[in-house]
């Protein structure tokens, strides 16, 4: 394939994952990488590199307009980002070290996962019980504006939520993807952060964990110029288009469109990871 | 009070944050945009081989290599010095937090700040991959 030609394919594909990544919540790279690798052949370490980026430009980009609806909790993010930076470089530098088989059947379960994530109604768990020892040490609890005036919001499971945090950076150091259904988990349902500071502080998290994570893949030559340049920039024009029409669209058929598409991603992956193809 | 303007700084801490993070990736995709038309032109024609990993054919897998090449105006290199602007993007970002701990003097925080930047910087020194 001429060099012209695989550009134009993949920044269309990335375009796609973009777009579609933002109107489900579920981000650019899981979509890009079984693209690359299942349609044209790419070497899966190759896009883990490639999508490593487009997780960064994806979360910065959408950094400033979260500014606006949200509020980040910036010591949730700077404690917990102790975990996932280690974790995220961890997770790149063994990534090579495992066979690729075994990382395309990782990537399939965290794809299967995300999908299930994806179509499960999101519960708030958060209550104003500021008792926790360890998130008062760490000064977490918080609180946001509301129309009703100023609420309080108390963090639990501080030692639950670091560890699964961890946890979400290996997986995305080793995939290359911002593991955000993870994160969702770690925030959401074991800390019980409410939605309107978990969702931004998890993306402020995801740039630097990625940004952790894409210095070992730039320098073990993971990042080629040639796929990162068509995936970078595809990924962000769609998730950028995406997050305008997202105000206006619904997106709960798109989803179980979309979770249906994602299932025969994941499938594939798993298949041609176990058969020894990727 | 004291509540009510602590909340009010971090908001405006946020807003030149969420500024500072979207020029990063407009100037660090304008960058890369630019390397990859001029990158299309000279090897467009060429073929393709992703199919097995291999580091050594990557020549930009450094820094130093990245900034050897601009001075050459090597499209590949411009590309990958689009990426490394993207990737230190957020870094920024954690270097404008610790000054903001430490104007509100939350020692701890600035410690948890610089551990983190720490961690990212020995990353970068290049000791992590054989």
């Amino acid at each position: 394939m001429s060099v012209l030609l695989f550009t134009v394919i993949v920044l269309a594909g990335a375009f796609l994952a973009g777009l579609v990544g933002s109107l489900t919540g579920l981000g650019g790279g899981v979509i890009i990488i079984p693209l690359l690798t299942l349609a044209l052949g790419v070497d899966i370490h190759y896009a883990i590199g490639a999508s490593i980026v487009s997780v960064i430009a994806t979360s910065s980009g959408s950094a400033a307009a979260y500014v606006k609806e949200g509020i980040t909790n910036i010591r949730i993010g700077m404690f917990l980002e102790i975990a996932t930076t280690i974790s995220a470089i961890f997770g790149a530098v063994i990534t090579v070290f495992i066979n690729p088989s075994y990382i395309a059947v990782i990537f399939g379960l965290i794809l299967l996962f995300s999908a299930a994530m994806m179509l499960k109604k999101k519960v708030d768990h958060s209550d104003t019980d500021t008792s926790g020892k360890i998130a008062n040490f760490f000064k977490l609890n918080g609180s946001y504006p509301t129309e009703a005036g100023e609420k309080k919001y108390g963090v639990h499971n501080v030692i639950g939520g670091f560890v699964m945090m961890f946890f979400a950076g290996i997986i995305s150091g080793l995939l290359g993807i911002g593991s955000g259904a993870l994160k969702v988990v770690a925030m959401d349902n074991i800390m019980r952060i409410p939605f309107k500071v978990s969702t931004t502080t998890s993306n402020f998290m995801m740039g630097v964990t990625a940004a952790a994570s894409a210095v070992v893949y730039l320098h073990r030559g993971q990042i080629d110029p040639g796929i990162a340049m068509p995936v970078t920039v595809g990924v962000l024009l769609g998730a950028t288009i995406g997050s305008k029409i997202l105000v206006k669209a619904k997106t709960d058929k798109l989803k179980v469109i979309f979770a249906v598409v994602v299932v025969f991603l994941a499938l594939q992956m798993i298949y041609n990871g176990l058969s020894g193809k990727l | 009070m004291k509540k009510s303007r602590h909340y009010f700084a971090d908001k405006d801490v946020q807003v030149i944050l969420g500024t500072l993070l979207r020029v990063g990736v407009i100037l660090s995709m304008s960058v890369v945009l630019l390397g990859g038309i001029i990158y299309l032109l000279h090897h467009g024609k060429g073929l393709v081989d992703y199919k097995i990993f291999d580091s050594s054919k990557n020549q930009y897998a450094s820094i130093l290599a990245i900034f050897e090449g601009i001075k050459r105006m090597d499209s590949q290199a411009v590309i990958q010095f689009g990426v490394l602007l993207l990737i230190f993007t957020p870094i920024t970002r954690v270097v404008f937090s610790i000054f903001s701990f430490l104007i509100e003097r939350d020692y701890m925080y600035v410690l948890i700040g610089v551990f983190v930047l720490c961690v990212i910087l020995f990353s970068l020194s290049n000791k992590l991959v054989g």
